[in-house]
């Protein structure tokens, strides 16, 4: 299947990644291919099969609802680009 | 002696350690020195921490003096990339994480560093875990030590090709559709992929969390057995982890076997198998036969739509796994982001190599609006025939055996240009991580002196009896003992 040139810019957005109008032409062919290989999945009938959501059949479990984690907010904003009294910085977003 | 410690097993090694003829501080300086010696071609450690880990080897000196610590006390191993080591940098293969120092371990660091191994540094990886032949890393491709003309295979490339070079006694890798076994296979070492749920995710970076499993990679069954059981165990911070006794892996490998049934994949023996390999094959099976195991024929039917139906899945969670990466709490950030959006975009299209960004494109398709049952639910209704596929056929046998890749390795560049033939280079491997079993791979008979992969799959949390059988064809066999010469 070939993806239209449109559609490719609307998986990038909703991938959130940026993408050059000079790249739009191999990504359309390389994702093209990758969904060519993903269609013969049509060749196998699978009507009535229940969906495998998860390889173990196994309930989610529960934990007692108990304070576990402490506050380790300096330790994981370090690595954070920017920051401002104990806050993520972004761009602006309300003018 | 020692001069020969990097040939040492685990069990060798920790004796030699106990009985004072060396200390780990030495051994530590061994590896650390070969490492210096060798990697510059090979590029298989991205970060070497030699400070942490001559700290760790005093203290696991100490332990052994004191009569404490077990058999990994005092081992040096090198961990993939992908596992978060709090004060050392986790990359991933990937420039979104080139400055990313990690708050905190993995648990299957910390539980390593509590059996007292010494861990030398990182290794090379495809970017993320996404791909077959370790190309893909941001830090280039890690070259296999057998023809460094050659791809060490992915995505736990820089792990193999360390062990096949013996720069550490062993690594840590993982193993979504194959990033285990098919490196193991290609450098010619013993990698196991254990069941789903078995080994902690906490502090892996997440790439496709149905199928991530931790594992070890190693020079024989015997050693993976060591670190195996190490790494196992149930963990409340991983909501999928098993709350299951850990069987004593070690103390099970010279289990009785005669008899057992063991089922070759008809499937994985077709056309798209090198003949080379085919014949590597058939000598490993008649090996095997003398121990007095049982071989018969069974069939995977529908083993041919696990790569399909993988390349939905996969890339559906790492679509939303990746997600997090958005310049904000950290990783990569774009200078000067005019808005929010932008920040995001520009963040992501610099901080993402192409293979990841295909792969994120792919899944948020597949999951978008109006296309979700054509894509992703059909997958996992595929996902559901391959499992019952399995399951018939672990009804007639105990263990399935075919090889682990269709061939050996391949060249350099020969098929970074088209994603999908590279993707056809796990053919063998991907249905096992759909239908969550355990599997190893470990060397057969070398092919044009290139290394084979001999793959063994067994049922849910068999993984004892895959090493029993791997250690006792290694106990007949001398596949495993050969190395790539100049190291």
């Amino acid at each position: 299947m070939d993806l239209e040139p449109d559609e490719v810019e609307k998986i990038a957005h909703l991938a959130r990644i940026a993408v050059a109008a000079g790249e739009i032409e191999a990504l359309n062919t390389e994702l093209s291919g990758i969904l060519d290989l993903v269609e013969r999945m049509g060749e196998l009938d699978t009507s009535g099969i229940t969906p495998m959501a998860h390889p173990l059949d196994m309930p989610q479990r529960l934990r007692p609802d108990v304070v576990t984690e402490e506050n380790h907010r300096e330790a994981y904003q370090a690595v954070a680009p920017a920051i401002g009294n104990g806050l993520y910085l972004v761009p602006r977003v309300i003018e | 002696m020692m001069s020969d410690l990097h040939l040492m097993s685990i069990a060798g090694l920790s004796a030699g350690l106990r009985a004072g003829d060396f200390t780990s501080v030495e051994l530590t300086r061994h590896f650390l020195q070969r490492i210096q010696q060798f990697d510059g071609e090979l590029n298989a450690v991205l970060t070497l921490a030699e400070e942490q880990a001559l700290e760790q080897a005093k203290a696991a000196d100490e332990r052994i003096r004191a009569g404490d610590g077990g058999p990994l006390t005092g081992i040096p191993l090198l961990h993939k990339d992908i596992f978060c080591t709090q004060g050392v940098r986790t990359t991933c293969g990937s420039r979104m994480l080139d400055n990313f120092i990690s708050p905190y371990d993995a648990t299957v660091v910390s539980r390593l560093k509590d059996a007292g191994v010494v861990m030398l540094g990182k290794t090379n990886m495809d970017e993320f875990a996404m791909g077959s032949s370790n190309e893909t890393s941001f830090y280039g491709p890690v070259k296999n030590p057998w023809d460094r003309e050659r791809v060490p295979g992915g995505s736990s490339g820089g792990s193999a090709a360390a062990v096949a070079a013996r720069l550490a006694v062993a690594a840590t890798g993982t193993d979504t559709g194959g990033s285990i076994r098919q490196p193991a296979a290609l450098c010619g070492i013993t990698g196991l992929k254990p069941t789903y749920g078995r080994v902690s995710r906490y502090g892996m970076i997440a790439f496709a969390s149905s199928l991530d499993q931790a594992g070890p990679m190693t020079r024989s069954a015997e050693d993976a057995a060591h670190l195996l059981g190490a790494m196992a165990g149930f963990d409340e911070r991983d909501s999928t982890s098993v709350d299951r006794p850990v069987d004593d892996y070690a103390g099970q490998l010279n289990q009785p076997l005669k008899g057992l049934k063991i089922g070759m994949v008809k499937e994985f023996f077709g056309e798209g198998l090198n003949p080379g390999m085919n014949a590597s094959m058939q000598t490993a099976i008649d090996t095997l036969k003398t121990l007095g195991v049982e071989m018969r024929e069974v069939s995977l039917p529908n083993s041919h739509y696990s790569v399909p139906a993988y390349y939905v899945v996969a890339p559906a969670e790492c679509s939303s796994n990746l997600s997090r990466f958005d310049g904000v709490r950290f990783g990569h950030r774009c200078e000067n982001p005019q808005d929010l959006e932008d920040l995001y975009k520009r963040s992501r299209a610099e901080g993402f190599g192409p293979e990841v960004k295909r792969r994120i494109m792919i899944g948020a398709y597949a999951l978008s609006a109006g296309y979700y049952d054509a894509y992703y639910l059909k997958a996992q209704q595929v996902r559901q025939v391959i499992a019952d596929d399995f399951r018939q056929a672990f009804a007639e046998v105990d263990i399935l055996l075919g090889p682990a890749s269709p061939e050996t390795a391949f060249r350099l560049g020969e098929k970074s240009d088209d994603p999908v033939s590279m993707y056809l280079s796990d053919i063998y491997t991907i249905a096992v991580n759909l239908a969550g079993l355990p599997a190893l791979s470990m060397p057969a008979p070398m092919v044009d002196e290139l290394p084979a992969g001999l793959q063994l799959i067994g049922n849910y949390f068999e993984e004892g009896r895959l090493l029993a059988l791997a250690h006792q064809l290694q106990q007949i066999s001398d596949w495993h003992r050969q190395m790539p010469s100049g190291y």
